[in-house]
């Protein structure tokens, strides 16, 4: 086999500052955490809950997310295509304008210039930024899958390549906005409208950024840290297809009750019923893979991350199906519920793949075997038992909410006021935001791990036994 | 075959995004905001409504407040007539929300005087004590620039004299946002839609029972104090002396509200509570 140099610089880079973004999107939250317990952390006007909410929410989906997915489809692209970057430059300039982006939206966002729509709070001109930033990377990716040496295109790019499209469509046809400076602009589209583009998009941004390319990097890196195949082609070929056909339709559960005409939210609540069917195809493909090899789950900390992840990945898609029915959704929707919803699919499913990929990734770029397992396994269980705490909280509190919210007299009044309500919440935000804590040490712990890694790692034996891997 | 195509799978994945895309997000425009859904009474922002939306927005009000009441029973008992979508047609972006942190607000306007809000607005604690809301007294140290807000209203196209742009200086940006906030949700006259009336003779049912005056001073301070005052003497609201009032007339008073007064109708805290008030007023003074 003809030996190829592959581009592991911007690998390392990526892997590196989404790091970065990775640590103040998980400290905003932890900062806002318990901005809402104690209304005094609120520092006016710039460090307010309502303006640094966004900035973790964006830093962890933009910074974090997206960072861990330039980093690892740059490497995976080019393992399984068997071929170096299309262009080491164009994948330069992606890093660099990358980090301008989202420093410059962090700034923005602090000084109050945002549309207000949620993961897509950015004003007009950051969009363009980051429209350049992924018209850079799809051309690298597409071009470098375009003169591949390997003919049959592994699983993991169809995801990345719907991901690239995807993105691309939602995201250009929700920043439509009439601009008045350039730190301010009006959406082009108004009031029921708005609620109904947006809401396609944010839910599909989950799919195209937070659901499809967790979805490669976890088709690539399961087979590779077990040195087993996927169990069923076939069925990986079912569950891509109908999950990016399904996925468009779903938008509207966000506005179930709602002006929204009724046969949108109809629509939108069967097709996330349907959901289920794809997103456990995937589930299933991996726990199948597994056969005769779940010892592993024991000695190998990747497969732990991995198979962990996949599994609050269909606990996520089991649970968002459930709250998109009306039924469910007038109780539980507005309530803390969502939030933990949320967290159990960032915290849960796509930062324990995006944490097995890092650790994955380290030694083959680094050159460095892992500095410690154990601490590795330490991160493991600290980010799991945050991760629940987190979101075990805010489930009651969700429900207890929404019951206090909804109850009523015999004569037809109100048994509760909202402040009532609101006050019942308090202990329960304190221990989410002790959850968070959690998560919080964590990170630090995998921070501290890769950091002695780099330093003081065991060279590994022969680089060469990396690159010639099972492809 | 797809599969060693990549051209061909990037036209196939665009082809199935497309579907639901048109049929859920392209299709509903031929519906929503036309003619269908048109009401004749919701006009567009003033000058100064549209600002204080604008501040609203920037300071990120709709990660805790929700602007949607949903046409379900304990909602509409607690918020108000349900949303509809003809009153949302001059709304960019729209602001609904996802999380009711603090309460919705779609029909906040007209729910209490501007001077509740002033005080509330500036210390939410010391009208609505042990919320988590935080204070916004400084927006109040900034002025408006009535040129930048002209220029909003022009990309908007909204209607807008030169008068009621030069009446705009001197104005701050807590007179904006309080200004948008009674707007909301109060173009259509849903109040009077939703007006009770009570029927038949009202008979004191906790008369001399002193268990329901020191219930009914507890439930004063929790949702009166604020407005008239611990010791009654009045602030916002006027000084309370409960001989005034027979206490049939009180209880309507409570129960109702003065809805063109800025008193709201407590209602919802049903009749066995307004009646635990009334019994304080009267007696526990």
């Amino acid at each position: 086999m003809e030996k190829t140099e592959y581009n592991y610089d911007i690998v390392r880079s990526f892997v590196n500052w989404s790091i970065v973004w990775g640590v103040v999107a998980v400290l905003v939250g932890v900062i806002v955490s318990f901005q809402m317990v104690e209304p005094g952390l609120n520092f006016a006007p710039y460090l307010t809950f309502g303006r640094l909410r966004p900035i973790h929410t964006n830093a962890g989906i933009y910074g974090w997310g997206v960072g861990v997915i330039f980093a690892t489809f740059l490497y995976i692209v080019q393992r399984l295509c068997k071929t170096r970057l299309w262009s080491d430059g164009l994948a330069k300039f992606q890093l660099w304008f990358f980090n301008a982006t989202i420093i410059a939206s962090a700034v923005t966002l602090l000084l109050g210039y945002t549309t207000s729509k949620e993961y897509h709070e950015m004003e007009w001109p950051i969009d363009v930024m980051v429209v350049i930033l992924w018209v850079a990377f799809a051309v690298n990716i597409i071009m470098t899958i375009i003169k591949r040496r390997e003919e049959h295109m592994y699983i993991s790019l169809w995801y990345m390549m719907a991901s690239l499209i995807g993105v691309a469509i939602l995201y250009l046809t929700n920043s439509a906005a009439m601009p008045v400076s350039l730190f301010k602009s009006y959406s082009a589209y108004a009031g029921t409208n708005d609620a109904n583009v947006h809401w396609w998009f944010a839910h599909n941004a989950v799919a195209m950024a937070l659901t499809a390319p967790p979805l490669a990097m976890f088709y690539y890196f399961l087979p590779k840290s077990t040195g087993v195949p996927i169990y069923s082609h076939r069925l990986s070929i079912i569950a891509f297809w109908s999950l990016i056909f399904m996925y468009l339709w779903t938008g509207a559960h966000h506005l179930l009750w709602t002006p929204v005409p009724d046969w949108i939210q109809t629509l939108a609540m069967a097709f996330s019923v349907m959901l289920i069917a794809p997103s456990w195809g995937s589930v299933f493909n991996g726990y199948l893979s597994m056969g005769g090899q779940w010892h592993q789950m024991r000695e190998n900390y990747l497969v732990k991350f991995l198979i962990v992840g996949i599994t609050f990945y269909g606990m996520q898609t089991l649970q968002g199906p459930m709250q998109a029915v009306r039924t469910f959704s007038a109780f539980i929707h507005y309530t803390d519920w969502i939030p933990a919803h949320i967290h159990m699919g960032t915290m849960g499913w796509v930062s324990m793949i995006s944490f097995a990929s890092i650790y994955f990734l380290i030694p083959r770029v680094y050159g460095r075997q892992l500095y410690s397992i154990p601490l590795a396994n330490l991160q493991f269980w600290l980010i799991l038992v945050g991760q629940l705490i987190w979101s075990f909280s805010l489930w009651i509190a969700g429900v207890l909410q929404a019951g206090m919210w909804n109850a009523m007299n015999p004569d037809g009044s109100l048994t509760y006021t909202f402040l009532e309500t609101m006050v019942e919440m308090y202990p329960y935000w304190w221990v989410r935001a002790g959850g968070g804590l959690i998560y919080f040490a964590g990170i630090l712990v995998f921070i501290y791990n890769l950091y002695m890694t780099v330093q003081k790692g065991e060279s590994v034996p022969s680089a060469a036994a990396f690159a010639e891997g099972r492809a | 075959m797809w599969e060693k195509k990549p051209v061909l799978l990037l036209i196939m994945a665009t082809g199935a995004i497309l579907v639901g895309t048109i049929i859920t997000m392209v299709l509903p425009f031929a519906w929503v905001n036309t003619e269908a859904d048109r009401i004749e009474s919701v006009t567009p922002y003033t000058a100064l409504q549209q600002e204080g939306r604008d501040i609203y927005i920037r300071d990120g009000c709709n990660n805790c407040h929700t602007q949607t009441v949903r046409p379900l029973v304990a909602e509409v008992i607690r918020y108000g007539d349900y949303s509809k979508s003809g009153e949302f047609v001059y709304d960019r972006p729209f602001l609904w929300g996802s999380k009711r942190t603090g309460p919705d607000l779609a029909r906040l306007g007209g729910k209490y005087p501007d001077e509740w809000h002033y005080k509330h607005m500036e210390s939410p604690r010391a009208m609505v004590p042990k919320t988590n809301m935080p204070d916004y007294g400084w927006l109040a140290d900034n002025q408006l620039n009535p040129q930048k807000i002209k220029r909003k209203m022009d990309v908007l196209g909204f209607p807008y004299t030169d008068d009621e742009i030069k009446a705009l200086a001197g104005k701050n940006e807590m007179d904006a946002i309080i200004a948008y906030m009674q707007k909301l949700g109060s173009d259509i006259p849903w109040r009077e839609a939703v007006e009770i009336t009570i029927v038949g003779d009202l008979q004191n049912p906790f008369k001399g029972d002193a268990a329901a005056v020191s219930a009914g001073k507890l439930l004063y301070m929790e949702n009166c104090a604020q407005c008239h005052a611990e010791d009654l003497s009045g602030d916002i609201g006027p000084e309370l002396d409960g001989a005034n009032y027979d206490e049939a007339e009180l209880f309507e008073l409570i129960y109702l509200g003065i809805p063109d007064g800025g008193m709201p109708p407590y209602s919802k805290l049903g009749a066995q509570k307004v009646w635990q008030m009334v019994n304080y007023l009267q007696e526990g003074q």
